[in-house]
């Protein structure tokens, strides 16, 4: 009987199914081989770095590429730089890296406390900020987080470097500025200032899910007073977006919780979150309410029950 | 489609596999070099059955290619620290004695998952334990149980000499 099973399990090989269409694979020993690849591939080729949203969208064939060319072994695109220009990330940063960096919870709190939020531990032991910022997921945190700092996304193309805002690289869902033969290699996220108030927060219906919504913001402070107030929201549209008019609210105020309850009637009056099968867009809206509300208090470092 | 051919290593031993590039590490393992003990769930990242350990980081298999496994140690449930003859590693003796699987399905993914975090955290807290297991569906033991296990294993991981 064991016998039996055996010889069916070595004949199993020819028959088994697999979700993924087929591809033909390539690994890019460096930045310019990649680029020459997708160059001379254009549509048909995508490049797979953690594979961590690449991998479902090709076993659910939404994805069906002729040819993956893996930059997963480019090493170099791995490092984080902490400098005077702000921290650079390789775009081969995995989440783990992030989790792990002793200086990135100084250097980038907003960063360190939306990554917490990406999807599970298995996950951010393989997923990439490069990969995160490729696929544009409207509810991914790392997008969201790269509109709020205003991130410049460096990339090389056939036609050599180019550096693309992050307020100016997603279009749409799952749509981003890069042209077929572009490769992000890194992502620059300017320096945080010191005493900069900061909140994030997320709702989603299990941990580690993608957000239902999601909210990241900043600010400093002349004098108790708001200056540069950068709002981003994930999760309430086609792309992460900025709510420039709660950034008007709060700009030169005082954040108390008049002025948040003003910025959470505003901020959701201000966006026309699309329904899925996940939540409705009105759902969606009140939920930003909340989030906003909660994300200005702590960084304002009020009580909830102060605000409401 | 060619085939390629990857030279990887799993459970200390060196191995070749000859697949399409669009093969799974985890149909890999369990095609091609026989490791069943890797369970396929969903296929698509969000059940954690698959899970094993690549280069020391828990992963999981369905969303990695084989080819991609180039060159890396790869660990899987079999793999798995265990004791003389019929005596179960620490963990796999600590899930036995809180009854922390029934159908036992999603078992070797938490198993692996869980190798992998007291490997490297080996005072890993029970909301630590909570937060990475959330990656793993189970849909017997409500986790009481299966936290309980992890936390109780902890103690082999801290001395760490009974592990490796």
């Amino acid at each position: 009987m064991y016998a039996n099973d055996h010889a069916e399990a070595k004949s199993i090989r020819v028959s088994v199914d697999m979700k993924p269409p087929p591809f033909d694979y390539a690994r890019a020993g460096s930045v310019e081989e990649a680029v020459a690849l997708l160059a001379r591939h254009g549509d048909d080729a995508k490049i797979i770095a953690g594979g961590q949203s690449l991998m479902p969208m090709l076993a659910f064939r939404m994805a069906e590429p002729k040819l993956l060319v893996d930059i997963g072994s480019i090493t170099a695109l791995r490092s984080i730089g902490i400098d005077h220009r702000g921290a650079t990330l390789g775009a081969l940063v995995r989440w783990r890296d992030i989790e792990r960096h002793t200086a990135l919870s100084q250097a980038q709190p907003l960063l360190v406390e939306a990554i917490k939020h990406v999807a599970h531990y298995q996950i951010r032991n393989r997923g990439t900020v490069g990969g995160s910022l490729a696929h544009a997921d409207p509810a991914a945190e790392f997008p969201g987080i790269a509109v709020a700092c205003e991130a410049e996304i460096n990339v090389v193309g056939l036609n050599g470097p180019r550096t693309i805002l992050a307020t100016e690289f997603f279009l749409d869902s799952l749509t981003t500025a890069l042209v077929p033969d572009e490769v992000i290699v890194s992502v620059r996220l300017p320096p945080w200032k010191p005493g900069r108030c900061w909140g994030f927060d997320e709702f989603a219906r299990r941990r580690g899910d993608f957000a239902l919504a999601g909210v990241a913001l900043f600010y400093d402070r002349e004098q108790r007073r708001t200056v540069e107030p950068r709002v981003a929201a994930i999760g309430v549209g086609r792309r992460p977006v900025r709510l420039s008019a709660v950034e008007r609210i709060l700009l030169g105020r005082v954040v108390d919780p008049a002025t948040i309850r003003e910025a959470v009637a505003v901020g959701t009056e201000s966006i026309d979150p699309p329904g899925d099968i996940h939540a409705p867009g009105d759902y969606r809206r009140a939920l930003l309410g909340v989030l906003l509300e909660r994300a200005l208090a702590k960084a304002a470092g009020l009580n909830l029950s102060e605000v409401a | 489609m060619v085939s390629r051919i990857t030279h990887f290593t799993v459970n200390g031993k060196r191995v070749q596999v000859d697949v399409e590039p669009r093969t799974s590490l985890a149909d890999a393992l369990r095609y091609d070099l026989k490791l069943t003990g890797t369970h396929v769930g969903c296929e698509h990242g969000v059940c954690g059955a698959c899970t094993v350990i690549v280069d020391g980081a828990a992963v999981r298999s369905c969303l990695m290619l084989a080819a991609q496994a180039e060159g890396t140690h790869v660990v899987t449930i079999e793999g798995l620290p265990r004791g003389q003859g019929d005596v179960l590693g620490p963990l796999a003796a600590s899930f036995r004695k809180h009854h922390a699987l029934q159908c036992g399905f999603c078992t070797p993914g938490i198993l692996t998952t869980a190798h992998a975090l007291l490997s490297e955290e080996p005072n890993a807290d029970a909301e630590r334990i909570r937060e990475v297991l959330s990656g793993n569906l189970c849909r017997c033991t409500g986790y009481i149980s299966v936290i309980d296990a992890v936390l109780d294993a902890r103690p082999a991981y801290q001395n760490q000499k009974t592990v490796r």
